[in-house]
């Protein structure tokens, strides 16, 4: 298969801490491979080790066909990233670090320019290009941040938790942005801690864990492990409690599980349980203080995904 | 035919590109670190006028009660505010500019990007002497004021300016190591800034050391700084130069030498 990026074996350690140990990684050309892991899983090691920031300790990593060791500097030229790490000048304004990146991409003055004007349009910047960066909210930040990735068009992109801190409805903004970028046959590396992102925006997910990769498929295929949607119902007294929990089990047919709060919660596979529930509740005469339907969190991921979790989510399973 | 003119072109143009590539780069990055201080001028000129605020304190007030005139004690003071300059210009400006760099990504960024790894610290060297420059230019401006001449010549003065800096440069790369091992910035100022005592201080700078305590100028003697300051004071009023402007080279290799690799290391460490 034409892989654009592929990783196998990846090890890194940082003096006693082993933040990658044996780590496969590989996407299909013009395909979105999305990172899935919470903080300090690995993700932004592996980024590094693709990107040539970091040796790896064992294994080995090719971008575009080329070792990320042997030729770091041709993969550069390959490559566009974006991320906690790899960041905008705060002291210049926006078209003046996307001028510099061209420049440094050996643009003449002319073309650098040109393409800052571009991507600052196509990023929804162009009104504030002449502001310093130190001034921008965070989505902006964000969105320079993607558009300095993207100076030299490459054909390969780094994205290391490009959403992480943005209230959710600036991160659907920025998917909005990142899915234009992967729309023309891009290889794009997203990581995040967020299922829904990945769910959003990566063809393939691979979920790491304390460096080591620990589940790997499409979205569909993870949902199916670890059991689609969540039900939380949250009754306003103890009696509307004890009828929602009935209907619940009726509903999803496992038992609720309390969560913080004293919301009680079901796994169910289709958000058409959400109108059923309703109803019964209504019927029932419970007076519902909070009811909602959602996406397992992280943490029931990865519960189902290690098999260290508690009787509901492996009913669901 | 055409696209086979076109590969011709396209490779000798990325011929010429890689000659001048680092050239073009570290100038594009030598203009980024302009445009810095300009926007932010704080850290520039406290290095700049904590140098002439001394120059003119200690002329003025102790200089008659220690050479007996004030122009006697500018001759010998001002030689060693001009190291001190270049030092302080090197630990507060240099250090924290390439300190926050790393922190704050710009750096991996630079660091992903096809360009010579040497481009963003030649980029920051270039703009640092335009630093320097200001620095030592205002610095002789105000001492010819206050009465202040080169007793040598003109190349005898110029290759002090080459030592002082050549010392701050060596000297800023404390910083960037602290830097890199402290996170706080305020923190790795407030080091830098408590380093300057003992560097600059600790040195024949204000006053000849013989009437110092033993302890004292035991410190003086290993300081590298002293070798700076009796360096720059042979080139610009008269004295012994070979052996302090060796002695000062030679610091100032082995502070780059050991510092670079350390702080590099530091570096790979924390992520």
């Amino acid at each position: 298969m034409d892989y654009a990026f592929e990783a196998e074996g990846l090890v890194k350690r940082f003096g006693k801490t082993t933040a990658l140990a044996g780590v496969d990684l590989a996407a299909r050309s013009g395909t979105v491979l999305g990172v899935l892991g919470p903080n300090g899983a690995g993700k932004t090691t592996a980024i590094r080790i693709l990107a040539t920031l970091l040796r790896p300790d064992e294994g080995r990593a090719e971008v575009g066909g080329l070792d990320v060791v042997k030729r770091a500097a041709d993969v550069r030229r390959l490559i566009g990233l974006t991320g906690q790490y790899a960041s905008v000048d705060e002291d210049l304004t926006a078209r003046e670090n996307l001028v510099l990146l061209g420049r440094l991409l050996d643009m003449g003055r002319a073309r650098a320019g040109a393409r800052a004007d571009e991507l600052l349009g196509l990023f929804d910047l162009a009104e504030d290009a002449a502001r310093r960066v130190s001034t921008y909210s965070g989505g902006m930040r964000r969105r320079l941040d993607l558009a300095a990735g993207m100076v030299g068009d490459p054909r390969i992109v780094f994205l290391d938790e490009p959403t992480t801190g943005l209230d959710p409805g600036k991160r659907e903004d920025l998917w909005r942005t990142i899915r234009s970028m992967t729309a023309d046959g891009r290889t794009v590396l997203l990581t995040t801690q967020y299922l829904e992102e990945a769910e959003a925006l990566a063809d393939d997910i691979t979920v790491i864990d304390h460096g080591a990769v620990i589940a790997h498929g499409t979205p569909a295929e993870l949902k199916r492990i670890v059991g689609g949607l969540t039900i939380a119902v949250r009754a306003a007294d103890a009696e509307g409690a004890r009828v929602a929990a009935k209907v619940l089990r009726a509903v999803s047919g496992s038992e609720p599980a309390e969560s913080g709060g004293g919301a009680l919660t079901v796994p169910v596979d289709t958000a058409g349980a959400l109108t059923e529930v309703t109803r019964a509740l209504d019927a029932g005469g419970v007076e519902v203080a909070e009811l909602s339907l959602r996406l397992p969190s992280l943490d029931e991921v990865f519960f189902a995904l290690t098999g260290r979790h508690d009787e509901r989510e492996e009913s669901a399973a | 035919m055409t696209t086979g003119i076109r590969d011709q072109t396209e490779r000798s143009a990325v011929n010429t590109t890689m000659r001048w590539g680092l050239v073009r780069h570290s100038l594009a990055l030598t203009g980024r670190e302009l445009t810095k201080v300009r926007r932010n001028p704080g850290i520039f000129l406290d290095a700049l006028f904590m140098p002439v605020t001394f120059l003119l304190l200690f002329v003025y007030l102790f200089g008659g009660a220690v050479s007996g005139s004030t122009g006697e004690y500018l001759r010998y003071l001002f030689p060693g505010i001009m190291v001190m300059s270049t030092v302080l210009a090197g630990l507060l400006a240099t250090g924290m500019s390439i300190n926050r760099d790393i922190k704050k990504g710009v750096f991996d960024r630079f660091r992903s990007m096809p360009i010579g790894r040497s481009a963003p610290l030649i980029g920051s060297v270039v703009a640092d002497s335009a630093r320097y420059v200001v620095t030592l230019v205002t610095l002789f401006a105000v001492g010819y004021l206050m009465g202040f001449r080169v007793e040598t010549d003109l190349l005898s003065a110029l290759a002090a300016c080459g030592v002082a800096v050549t010392l701050g440069f060596s000297l800023s790369w404390i910083s960037v190591f602290v830097g890199v091992l402290i996170k706080e910035e305020a923190i790795v100022q407030t080091i830098a800034f408590l380093g300057i005592f003992p560097l600059a201080f600790g040195t024949s700078m204000v006053a000849p050391t013989e009437t110092m305590p033993g302890w004292l100028r035991a410190w003086i003697d290993i300081n590298p700084v002293t070798h700076g300051v009796e360096a720059v004071r042979g080139l610009l009023v008269g004295g012994p130069v070979a052996g302090p402007v060796t002695a000062t080279l030679l610091w100032s290799a082995g502070f780059l030498v050991v510092l670079v690799p350390l702080s590099v290391w530091a570096y790979q460490r924390r992520v």
